[in-house]
């Protein structure tokens, strides 16, 4: 079958620019003259514009950047304006929230943590801000607001991270700095000091989910190209009027692992689970620290934690045996 | 297609230098099973460094035993403060030793004035007397930690008048002043905690300071206020070091499930917990006293004396010197218990 008779085609053909539906209400109309790229057209449309910004898109991209300029700008400072330094060490540098010696105050010195508390500031309102522009984006287009609600949800988890969870803690000093290898080893060492997030149930519910939305993602990304010589990528049809590029991605499924999800119910699934990785991620971190302070012995009282073979001779605590450093 | 070529080449090569400037070791590597299977409990090796570091950490031969009997060195040698117990004969091979444990190049004048042997006045003279001493507590008072086999001048020294692996008070890169945010003592690609952004001295606080090593709370529900996630960043960077210094990983003490119960843990978590100790009392007992005896080019940035970590005696192998006992050859330096 020639390639363009398939919508999933790596052919590109260029028309008249599409300019999108009329819209109702508005302010801002979309704006900018469209043009096409060879290289866009590889991942994706090769449509660029025109562009549509509104309100809420400006005041964010401008949070945006004053957030990143905080961060970036402290973050040379740290290097003494050195710009080679800046470049070499950039993956090493980070802005710090402020020590535990000052709880929730607002504003501690900008020197010992106040940037991190405006960045921070800049940057949530930054990121709500292009959530009310993607709802309102959906609603603009009569679309239902999906997007916006699985974008809510990781939202949910940076501001767990970053802010729910310090204020119940009481310090501003149990959230995560900016700074790319920092926020690694604070991961790190927030998993150590709270006994081990492995046995955390809601962590391990959300590694499910997200290994769970790989799987899902994988499995029907491949059945769908796998069946677009029979029509199966003009999913939508596929759903309302069954055809049989549907009927052997399910009977495939029945056949390998007894069971299949529908044309319509795979996309609840995949959604699902991406949206319950955060979510149940979330709830962790909420309960770590402020319910639960050693997730390991949280596990052994619950039976949860197996015991395994003593393979050494029994060791104990010499501070608690001896007292005496010697 | 071209310009595929040349992004792929710049990709490979991007790659390549993150590859090279990670450290990254190639495999094969041997794992060897410490725990029950299945836990992670295991050594990780390189064969092909192992040949060179048991290379460069190799006990050097003993000298010939002392003849026995003879004259007491305090009879014949005058200003003995610490050796005076031994012969002469003993007292003449030890001085030959720690020559060539210290100082083999500088010789005997590096620490002696030529005009008159007895002489103080040269400073690494009380130096030495005080490592002497410092030897003698570590091998009768802290067997815990370095059993039977002790140590010598060479288990730290290798032929080096300063111990190659020492640290000093580290104030860090110099940083913009005014209100921009500080480093906090963390967040630059720093060795002592192997290239990590934790924080780059864990040694002040831990083995000068004697601050609270211990991080991880002993209950399941939270009780009173516990440490900061800064605190077990940095107690995380001493871990590092302990692991970069003995060229172990966690997981020779510790069972990553559980890093804090010691009911987990390997019986070397023990000798280590003694070794931390070891190295807090030697720094506050025999290094940091003798800060007004160096010159300043001796000193630190800010002016303190050059330290003890684990790396300072282990070089990078979990028993220094592969474990070589050469104390048995030098027993003077055993001492009596104080």
């Amino acid at each position: 079958m020639p390639e363009y008779q398939n919508i999933f085609t790596r052919v590109q053909i260029e028309g008249p620019p599409e300019e999108g539906v009329p819209l109702g209400r508005g302010t801002w109309i979309r704006q900018g003259k469209p043009f096409f790229s060879y290289w866009l057209g590889v991942i994706g449309n090769a449509q660029l514009g025109p562009i549509y910004l509104g309100w809420t898109g400006v005041a964010s991209i401008i949070c945006g950047i004053v957030a990143i300029e905080i961060i970036g700008l402290n973050m040379w400072a740290s290097v003494n304006w050195d710009p080679v330094q800046f470049i070499r060490q950039l993956p090493w540098l980070a802005l710090e929230p402020p020590g535990p010696e000052y709880g929730l105050k607002v504003l501690p010195p900008l020197r010992e943590g106040g940037w991190w508390l405006i960045a921070g500031f800049f940057l949530t309102a930054s990121i709500l801000l292009w959530w009310l522009r993607m709802y309102r984006r959906a609603r603009a287009l009569g679309m239902g607001t999906h997007v916006a609600w699985a974008f809510a949800a990781a939202i949910w988890l940076y501001l767990v991270l970053g802010f729910i969870r310090p204020v119940l803690m009481g310090s501003w000093s149990e959230a995560v700095p900016f700074g790319i290898f920092p926020h690694l080893d604070w991961t790190a060492a927030f998993s150590i000091r709270y006994g081990n997030l492995f046995y955390n149930p809601f962590h391990c519910l959300s590694i499910a989910f997200l290994y769970g939305a790989t799987l899902l993602f994988a499995m029907h990304g491949a059945t769908i190209l796998a069946v677009s010589r029979f029509g199966g990528d003009r999913e939508l049809e596929q759903i309302y009027d069954r055809g049989t590029a549907s009927e052997r991605a399910a009977l495939f499924w029945r056949w390998t692992m007894g069971f299949n999800a529908t044309m319509e119910s795979i996309h609840r699934w995949a959604w699902w689970f991406a949206v319950l990785c955060p979510l149940t991620g979330g709830i962790g971190i909420l309960l770590t620290g402020t319910v639960v302070d050693n997730w390991y012995l949280w596990a052994v009282e619950h039976h949860v934690a197996p015991s395994y073979p003593e393979v050494f001779p029994p060791v104990s605590d010499p501070a608690a045996s001896s007292g005496a450093g010697q | 297609m071209k310009l595929t070529v040349s992004l792929s080449a710049v990709v490979i090569a991007l790659l390549g230098i993150a590859v090279a400037a990670s450290g990254w070791v190639r495999p094969p590597l041997d794992s060897i099973q410490l725990g029950f299977r299945g836990l992670g409990m295991e050594e990780i090796v390189n064969p092909r460094a192992e040949a060179k570091l048991e290379a460069e950490n190799q006990a050097p031969e003993a000298l010939d035993p002392p003849e026995p009997g003879g004259p007491s060195a305090a009879s014949v040698y005058e200003n003995l403060q610490v050796l005076g117990d031994l012969s002469q004969n003993e007292f003449d091979r030890l001085m030959l030793a720690i020559t060539e444990w210290v100082a083999p190049e500088e010789g005997c004048l590096y620490c002696h004035n030529d005009e008159n042997l007895a002489a103080d006045d040269v400073y690494t003279k009380v130096v030495a007397r005080k490592m002497i001493e410092m030897t003698r507590h570590i091998n009768s008072d802290w067997t815990n930690h370095v059993g039977e086999v002790g140590v010598t001048c060479y288990t730290c020294h290798r032929g080096n008048p300063v111990p190659k692996n020492t640290w000093t008070e580290d104030p860090g890169p110099k940083q913009a002043s005014g209100m921009s945010a500080s480093l906090k003592g963390q967040n630059i690609a720093s060795s002592t905690v192997g290239v990590t952004s934790l924080p780059y001295d864990p040694f002040t606080a831990y083995l000068a300071r004697k601050d609270e090593i211990r991080v991880i709370g002993n209950q399941a529900l939270p009780g009173k206020p516990g440490a900061s996630i800064q605190q077990t960043e940095a107690t995380y960077g001493l871990m590092i070091h302990m692991s970069d210094a003995l060229g172990v990983n966690c997981t020779l003490c510790h069972n990553s499930r559980s890093f804090f119960s010691w009911d987990q843990s390997s019986p070397q978590r023990t000798t280590a917990w003694y070794g931390l100790n070891m190295v807090k009392d030697l720094n506050a007992k025999y290094l940091d006293p003798l800060k007004p005896v160096f010159p300043a080019e001796r000193l630190g940035p800010l002016g303190d004396v050059k330290k003890t970590n684990c790396a300072t005696c282990h070089n990078g192998v979990q028993k220094p010197l592969y474990g070589a006992n050469m104390l048995k050859d030098f027993l003077e330096l055993k001492g009596a218990s104080n």
